[in-house]
């Protein structure tokens, strides 16, 4: 089992009063995730073999995960030929030891950071820091993170819970600590916003001697790996540092060169909603005479073997970062990626941190509840993850636990009696009539304004419907005499 | 037991429902996407449709007929000053012979990264282009230098071929050698990191200028 | 053909209402609606809110009740959504083979945008509703049945109404279930916005295929005593010139469209 980062979060429903308190972050949420829908739906609404790219995504994932000890061998071996040398991790915490030695071997104290989701999930910036290395995030979102020392909220624009006006006083605040301050009169326009990192930034790129990066796919037959980015921090990262070192989930491996066209058609459009990221980079070990003339990668299982075990929940491994889903979803809108309590928030996260993490925890527990199942994640998803699906899976796990360790809960008292009755008509006919009558004594204007315990939950802001005086079955019953009556079983 | 034993271990016994027998190709991918795009590679519509394409990435992208280039490369350039300007061994010399040789680096011996980032430019040719995304792909061959040339200036000049056009990615794959170190250029570098406006040029060059020979 | 109506445990309930329309409305386009004795619910409160071994009896109570039929229709998408969806899971984690059977051998079910226009092959089904409506695609209906523009058309062929469009109409409600409880903050929050855009339209009337939806809709427009009314899809298409009460009456009379005729003449040979 992983890490986390976010130790000691609420669970999902409490976190998220706080967050939907915030009236900015909804403002900041609700715009810029409508803006990134409308561009998704443009980009994929012109590719007219959409459908097809996804199944194609989403076989050749399963073909890759039902194979994947062959496919990472192959990987190693290629990736070695080519110069590279391959690390294996079994959990964060040798993850973080091995870069934390790769850094220290290279006699460097500082490292350039491309955003890297698998570098955040094992925390090792905590760990470069506290063996003395300064790591720096590069990428503008990140960075807005780093210096305002945050958390990030979203898989592709960590700060997108931070408008303009919240970076610039980041910048203003924070950028001096750590290296060139931000100008002197520096407003608000993305435009002078992004020029300032880009000042803020060139002096570590042009001094690095060490990268650390993420991948977003290796190619097992070839030994390439591949970063998609827009700012061109990756290829810095990538191109200037004398020593790479790429960490990366074992679930990232495709098995050919030629499976990357499916991949690079699928990940912009659902995921910036641009026909073709600025910038992609793919590499094979090292070359003469162009780019690092070292090159790590380092393997690191984290969760994933635990994950891929579970046959229905296996196809969250099929995730390729692309955030569509968050973008989408109406539970993130509201309240932000913080209140997923890791770094993969949003309908993915929901299904793929209890299985990284497992469900021990209250926090990790209420995930797969943080979902009105409406669909609209499997609806995006470009390798077809079936989150609606994944998340019943996992309730049905949580629920089955909580059997297991008999941990007492009304809900379990709840259920069971509903089941009782809903299996015998005649109870359930007798509970209509006396819900019915009862309800009715309470009830202003065919409306009911306040119910007892957990119902109050919804009786707080809404109105509750009053049973019917006739239920339909008593009315049908009525009305068509010929009717037989239901059997009975086991009645008085 | 080391972590690659380990790892390889937990991950065969997490497929235990895998049949033994069963081989990556057991696992139908059914490729009915388009392998090829709206229009033959090295076409007029083709290269019309890379060139409308980079534009609306915010790159200029300008046809030219192959006598013509040496001069439209010199005017690009002019607009960079006096600083000097870096064009890689291999960049076809009657395309560069209407620039000043006093201004032009060609990266021998190798500038340091400081010298490079204090160049104007660098004009390069490239490997490939793929017109449906608006994409120049460069793979280090002759005209184009290693990566850090195209990367660290602020303006990238390229050249490329109409033959060299392609319109789709997957035609693009099939031309392209991956174990050089390859670069996708879709534009000039750009960010939405900012309530996901996108803003263009932020650490890549942020001028974007593309020379189509026909 | 034989065509039995599930009317799901909530509609039976609560909204019985719309159960009559259904029949009302069936029966106009010439339809013999059958209600089997003994249906309760199809388990999806216990199968979405991880309590699946519980849902095996009510699966196994519904493909006994509604064996032999030809077609079973119920006025609720999720619901239907159930039962295509999951009932196959539910019978497969049950073990029970004969389950899994039955399951494969249960009769199709339809929502009833579905059934009339893919079944009945109708669209103008003769309502009458002079009213300005807003009609909200519940997710479960758009996203797991894929009923696409039927309730649409269906509306559309309504003589005297108002179709307005719903602002960010694809936009969940914020109900799902037990999500509304367990989550009611975002739940709410949800709501609250699917009102906003339900008020920007200025309809009198907010429909849809689901009264649990319309239930939470509803339920957050009267506590803000927004006056606006909220009516499942049957109701509206139920209601005739002679009121909704008489529908059956207008039907005998021959007021609906040729297309429904022609249904009409279909379902009477067996």
């Amino acid at each position: 089992m992983s890490d986390t980062t976010f130790l000691g979060m609420p669970a999902f429903p409490v976190a998220a009063r706080d967050a939907l308190r915030d009236s900015q972050l909804r403002g900041n949420l609700a715009r810029a995730t409508g803006t990134i829908r409308t561009r998704r739906a443009a980009a994929v609404g012109e590719q007219d073999d959409w459908e097809e790219l996804r199944e194609a995504g989403r076989a050749l994932k399963e073909r890759t995960l039902r194979h994947l000890d062959r496919y990472l061998l192959q990987l190693e071996e290629k990736v070695t030929a080519a110069g590279g040398q391959v690390h294996w991790a079994r959990d964060a915490e040798e993850a973080r030891r091995i870069v934390v030695q790769l850094v220290q071997d290279t006699g460097e104290r500082e490292v350039v950071k491309v955003k890297s989701m698998v570098t955040q999930e094992i925390g090792l910036n905590e760990a470069l820091a506290e063996a003395g290395i300064d790591a720096y995030e590069t990428d503008l979102a990140e960075l807005i993170v780093q210096l305002g020392h945050d958390q990030p909220s979203h898989i592709l624009v960590p700060a997108i819970h931070r408008n303009r006006a919240e970076i610039r006083e980041i910048f203003l605040r924070s950028m001096g600590e750590y290296g060139t301050p931000a100008p002197a009169g520096l407003d608000d326009d993305p435009r002078r916003l992004a020029e300032a990192a880009r000042r803020h930034l060139r002096e570590k790129f042009l001094r690095a001697k060490v990268a650390v990066s993420g991948v977003n796919f290796l190619v097992a037959e070839t030994g390439t790996a591949v970063v998609v980015e827009s700012e061109g921090n990756g290829r810095m990262c990538l191109t200037l540092p004398e020593t790479l070192i790429s960490v990366t989930g074992i679930e990232k491996v495709v098995p050919t060169w030629q499976d990357l066209e499916v991949y690079l058609q699928l990940l912009p459009r659902s995921s910036t909603g641009e026909r073709m990221n600025p910038y992609t980079s793919t590499w094979t070990g090292t070359t003469a005479e162009d780019g690092p003339r070292t090159f790590h990668l380092v393997l690191v299982d984290g969760g994933r073997t635990d994950t891929l075990a579970d046959p229905v929940g296996r196809q969250v491994l099929n995730c390729i970062r692309c955030s569509a889903c968050l973008n989408v979803c109406p539970v993130y809108e509201r309240v932000g990626g913080h209140t997923y309590g890791s770094v993969y928030p949003g309908p993915i996260g929901a299904v793929l941190s209890p299985q990284l993490r497992g469900t021990d925890s209250e926090a990790d527990r209420s995930l797969p509840f943080a979902s009105s199942l409406c669909g609209a994640c499997y609806e995006v998803c470009p390798v077809k993850i079936d989150i609606p699906r994944v998340l019943l899976h996992l309730r049905a796990r949580v629920v089955e636990q909580e059997r297991e360790r008999r941990l007492p809960k009304p809900e379990r008292l709840a259920m069971t009696a509903a089941r009782w009755v809903l299996t015998r008509p005649s109870w359930l006919s007798a509970a209509q009539r006396a819900g019915g009558l009862g309800s009715r004594l309470v009830a202003r204007r065919g409306r009911l304004g306040r119910l007892p315990g957990p119902l109050s939950r919804w009786t707080d802001t809404r109105d509750a419907p009053v049973p019917a005086a006739e239920s339909f079955s008593a009315w049908w019953r009525r009305t068509h005499p010929e009717t037989r009556r239901p059997a009975r079983r086991r009645q008085s | 037991m080391n972590a690659r034993t380990e790892v390889l271990d937990r991950i065969r016994r997490a497929l235990a429902d895998v049949p033994a027998n069963e081989e990556p190709a057991d696992v139908s991918v059914p490729r009915s996407y388009a392998r090829s795009g709206p229009a033959p590679a090295g076409s007029p519509a083709a290269v019309d449709l890379l060139a409308e394409r980079l534009a609306e990435y915010g790159a200029s992208a300008r046809l030219v007929p192959e006598g013509d280039v040496a001069s439209y490369v010199a005017r690009s350039v002019a607009g960079l000053g006096t600083g000097p300007v870096v064009v890689p061994g291999g960049f076809p010399p009657e395309w560069r012979s209407a620039l000043d040789p006093d201004r032009v680096l060609s990266d021998v011996p190798r500038l340091p990264v400081a010298e490079l980032d204090r160049c104007g430019g660098v004009v390069t040719t490239a490997a490939a282009a793929v017109a449906s995304t608006g994409t120049l792909v460069l793979d280090g061959g002759p005209g184009q230098g290693r990566r850090a040339l195209t990367l660290v200036p602020d303006f990238h000049l390229c050249v490329v071929r109409a033959g060299q056009v392609v319109a789709s990615v997957p035609e693009a794959l099939t031309v392209l050698d991956p174990s050089r170190p390859l670069t996708f250029v879709s534009g000039p570098s750009a960010t939405s990191d900012i309530e996901l406006d996108r803003v263009e040029g932020v650490h890549g060059p942020r001028t974007l200028d593309v020379l189509i020979v026909i | 053909m034989r065509i039995a109506l599930f009317i799901t445990c909530l509609n039976d309930t609560l909204f019985p209402a719309t159960g009559r329309a259904v029949v009302t409305l069936l029966e106009r386009l010439g339809c013999r609606v059958e209600f089997p004795q003994g249906q309760t619910c199809c388990g999806q409160m216990h199968f979405n809110t991880g309590y699946q071994r519980d849902c095996v009896p009510l699966v196994r109570r519904f493909t006994e009740v509604f064996a032999g039929y030809d077609a079973v229709v119920t006025p609720s998408g999720s619901c239907a959504g159930m039962v295509r969806e999951q009932y196959g899971r539910v019978a497969e984690l049950s073990g029970d083979a004969r389950l899994s059977t039955a399951v494969q051998e249960a009769p199709p079910v339809y929502e009833l945008s579905e059934f009339l226009v893919d079944v009945l092959g109708v669209t103008d089904v003769g309502a009458y509703f002079p009213h300005r409506v807003t009609y909200h695609p519940t997710c479960h209906s758009l996203r797991m049945l894929g009923v696409g523009d039927r309730p649409l058309a269906l509306l559309r062929a309504v003589r005297g109404i108002d179709l307005v469009e719903l602002g960010a109409a694809e936009q969940c409600c914020g109900f799902g279930g037990t999500f509304a409880l367990k989550n009611a903050d975002t739940s709410v929050a949800m709501c609250t916005d699917k009102v906003r855009h339900v008020l920007d339209t200025g309809a009198d009337v907010l429909c849809a295929g689901d009264n649990s939806c319309l239930m939470h809709i509803g339920g957050t427009l009267s506590r803000l005593r927004t006056g606006v009314r909220v009516m499942h899809l049957a109701e509206i298409l139920a209601s005739t010139e002679t009121g909704p009460d008489h529908a059956a009456a207008a039907a005998s009379a021959g007021v609906t469209g040729p297309a429904a005729r022609r249904a009409v003449e279909r379902t009477k040979t067996p």
